[in-house]
């Protein structure tokens, strides 16, 4: 079981990432920047408890829903929106854009937009670890949709073949979609998404997306299988897709998540019912914090704080400049 | 003649459309300009025929072999494999099965499928959703590979992909989608017949695709200042109509091969290749080519820009040969 610092600081790691994705929906409506984006809103909790669970030396490959594994792994929310935005204080230099964020020096391999992309090169990333030979391991994030391309396939089955120390990470972010009766998806055959791996010899595990001590178990577990030399193991986290993302651009349906809706001070919106009451981890731990002593009043501190920091963020973004358009020509080669 | 004004986007799915009134074996795998507003579109045909309207997985390999497989078996697929990126993951299915299988049969096997994606550089795209896929297929024989950059053209060569033997990639650069023009219903346009959009005089423009526009705006600006400009679509990659392009030479000596794609192993060099074999005895001035520098794209628009071929990268290129 978690303990109660811990809490308020993944808390403090969740809400951050659901700040800055409000604000980066907030600056793509007022034209602040263009092109398609993704917003983990409703994922919260697992970039939160598995970019911490990672030591220093491991290896994470992700997608184009990637924001909330980089500001959860520690990379600041300065430079990662100043890249968003496509400026040269980004922390890519403007060549990443939303899809593409990456910080090696926090572990991270090249974020891919290409679905298959990040199972994939996970793999690789597990083998660099295996030949290493140092009890490193690597995750690989990916959404449910990489199950539907082949090279998840062939990527399974090796890194079970090789004995490879991949954590494969589904986020599989439509699992309203699915019943245990079988599959309401149009995109799966199978109806459980661990039929899959497990067909392969590897170790499963479904965890919902939405109970910190579950995902803290079910990653910690997965982790040392990995580092004992056992094999590949394979997380599926279930979360419910967020309103605004059943459009093809983030829409800020649900507008600014109120925490008071989680102390009771605030009605819930009748639309957007279920999902702030049942499926929100944000305010499903705030809920949960609400009830230690002072609990409401630090977590309003909190939010009071972080979305100060957001503040700054935003003029540090739009403050930078755009990048010299000649160096669109740099780093064409190492 | 029926003509209507429609945007390109709408002009590909009229064409899906009315060939599938034609042909009861035309059908489609996948969800053609899905990104944006033309998104509706696909899912208007979906209504009309749903049965023959197939909404795949993310598996572009798959769909792709689904693709070349229905058709040596007397399907007729349109597949659209979305960005011109995922059609990577369909190569093999693509250049190793469809284009060669009437070859490798000795001409006993065909494949009438129809690859479609949305290519090029479209704005904040970053180098994964950036590519120019036609460089890539050119350079695969038994492949036509087909570049509309009208809602007419895009009509009339749809058509044409569905009634022709082969198999047939097309691409329509993202750019494209919503651009209005007057589509002449019911009229295919034959593969292999470059189209002249502008005549002119003292120098050829020929481009592909988006670049197409990029030419007939330089081209309206040459013309203020007394220059005469021909602007030639190629349309057609493979097979590709070399005559027209000689012909325009010929009459005005002096060319430019304008497309968007990195010009080492480019299309405007393939191009260029082809008018120093056969056409050097034309000119008085050497061929130069507009083309990106030789780099992928980068998600931020001032760098973006700066890559991206233009009306005034072509005027510079003029001003250098005449
Ligand atoms: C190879 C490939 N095909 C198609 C796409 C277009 N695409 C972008 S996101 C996406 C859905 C991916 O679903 P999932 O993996 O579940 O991730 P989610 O967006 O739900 O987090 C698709 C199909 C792509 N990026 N790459
Ligand atoms: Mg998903």
């Amino acid at each position: 079981m978690l303990d109660l610092d811990s809490k308020w600081r993944y808390f403090s790691n969740m809400l951050l990432v659901r700040r800055f994705e409000e604000e980066l929906i907030a600056l793509y409506k007022t034209g602040k920047f263009s092109g398609h984006f993704h917003v983990c809103i409703g994922q919260e909790a697992t970039a939160a408890i598995a970019m911490d669970l990672l030591a220093q030396r491991d290896h994470i490959t992700t997608t184009h829903r990637n924001h909330g594994h980089m500001l959860a792994r520690g990379v600041s929310e300065k430079i990662a929106l100043a890249e968003i935005l496509g400026r040269e204080a980004g922390m890519n230099s403007g060549y990443a854009g939303s899809f593409h964020l990456t910080a090696p020096e926090l572990g991270f391999l090249s974020t891919s937009g290409i679905v298959g992309g990040a199972i994939s090169l996970g793999v690789g990333g597990a083998y660099a670890c295996k030949q290493r030979g140092d009890q490193s391991v690597t995750m690989a994030l990916f959404g449910d949709g990489a199950l539907e391309e082949g090279v998840s396939f062939e990527s399974l089955n090796l890194a079970s073949l090789w004995k490879l120390p991949l954590v494969f990470v589904c986020e599989n972010n439509d699992a309203t979609l699915w019943t245990p009766s079988g599959t309401l998806s149009k995109e799966h055959a199978v109806s459980d998404l661990c039929d899959l791996p497990r067909l392969c010899g590897i170790a499963t595990k479904s965890v919902a997306g939405l109970d910190l001590n579950e995902l803290n178990s079910t990653f910690t577990l997965a982790i040392e299988h990995c580092r004992s030399g056992a094999g590949p193991f394979f997380i599926e986290v279930k979360t419910a897709r967020w309103p605004g993302n059943r459009t093809q651009w983030p829409e800020p349906v649900t507008g600014r998540t109120d925490l008071n809706m989680a102390l009771g001070r605030q009605t819930i919106p009748d639309e957007d019912r279920e999902w702030f009451e049942v499926n929100d981890p944000v305010l499903k731990i705030a809920r949960q914090l609400a009830n230690e002593p002072a609990g409401d009043s630090k977590l309003l501190e909190i939010d009071i704080a972080i979305t100060r920091r957001m503040e700054v963020a935003v003029e540090f973004a739009l403050s930078s400049p755009y990048p010299n358009a000649r160096k669109a020509l740099d780093h064409v080669f190492a | 003649m029926t003509i209507q004004k429609m945007s390109y986007a709408e002009a590909v799915l009229t064409a899906l459309n009315d060939s599938m009134i034609a042909d009861d074996s035309v059908s489609l795998i996948g969800r053609p300009f899905s990104l944006g507003p033309t998104r509706v579109l696909a899912k208007k045909l979906k209504e009309k025929f749903p049965t023959r309207v197939c909404e795949p997985p993310t598996s572009e390999a798959a769909n792709a072999a689904v693709g070349a497989g229905a058709a040596m078996a007397g399907a007729r697929p349109f597949v659209d494999l979305g960005t011109g990126a995922f059609s990577f993951l369909a190569f093999s299915q693509i250049v190793n099965e469809a284009a060669v299988c009437n070859y490798m049969s000795g001409g006993k096997l065909r494949a009438p499928v129809v690859y479609h994606v949305n290519h090029g550089v479209r704005g904040a795209g970053a180098p994964q959703h950036s590519h120019d896929m036609h460089a890539y297929v050119w350079n695969t024989p038994g492949l036509q590979v087909i570049l509309p950059a009208t809602p007419n053209d895009a009509y009339g060569l749809v058509r044409s992909a569905l009634t022709n033997p082969n198999p047939t990639f097309i691409m329509s650069h993202f750019k494209q989608a919503t651009m209005m023009g007057d589509v002449e219903l019911g009229v295919s346009i034959p593969f292999g017949k470059a189209d002249v959009k502008r005549t002119g005089t003292d120098v050829t423009i020929i481009a592909v695709s988006l670049m197409v526009h990029a030419a007939l705006e330089a081209a309206e600006q040459l013309a203020t200042r007394g220059i005469s400009a021909e602007v030639v679509d190629v349309r057609s990659l493979s097979p590709l109509d070399e005559d027209t392009l000689l012909q325009s030479i010929e009459k005005t000596g002096r060319v430019i091969v304008v497309d968007e794609s990195p010009l080492h192993g480019g299309v405007s060099s393939g191009i260029a290749g082809v008018l120093a074999d056969r056409g050097f005895k034309y000119l008085k001035a050497p061929i130069r080519r507009v083309g990106r520098p030789n780099t992928p794209v980068p998600a931020s628009g001032p760098m973006e820009e700066y890559l991206v071929p233009g009306p005034q990268h072509i005027l510079e290129a003029v001003a250098s040969i005449l």
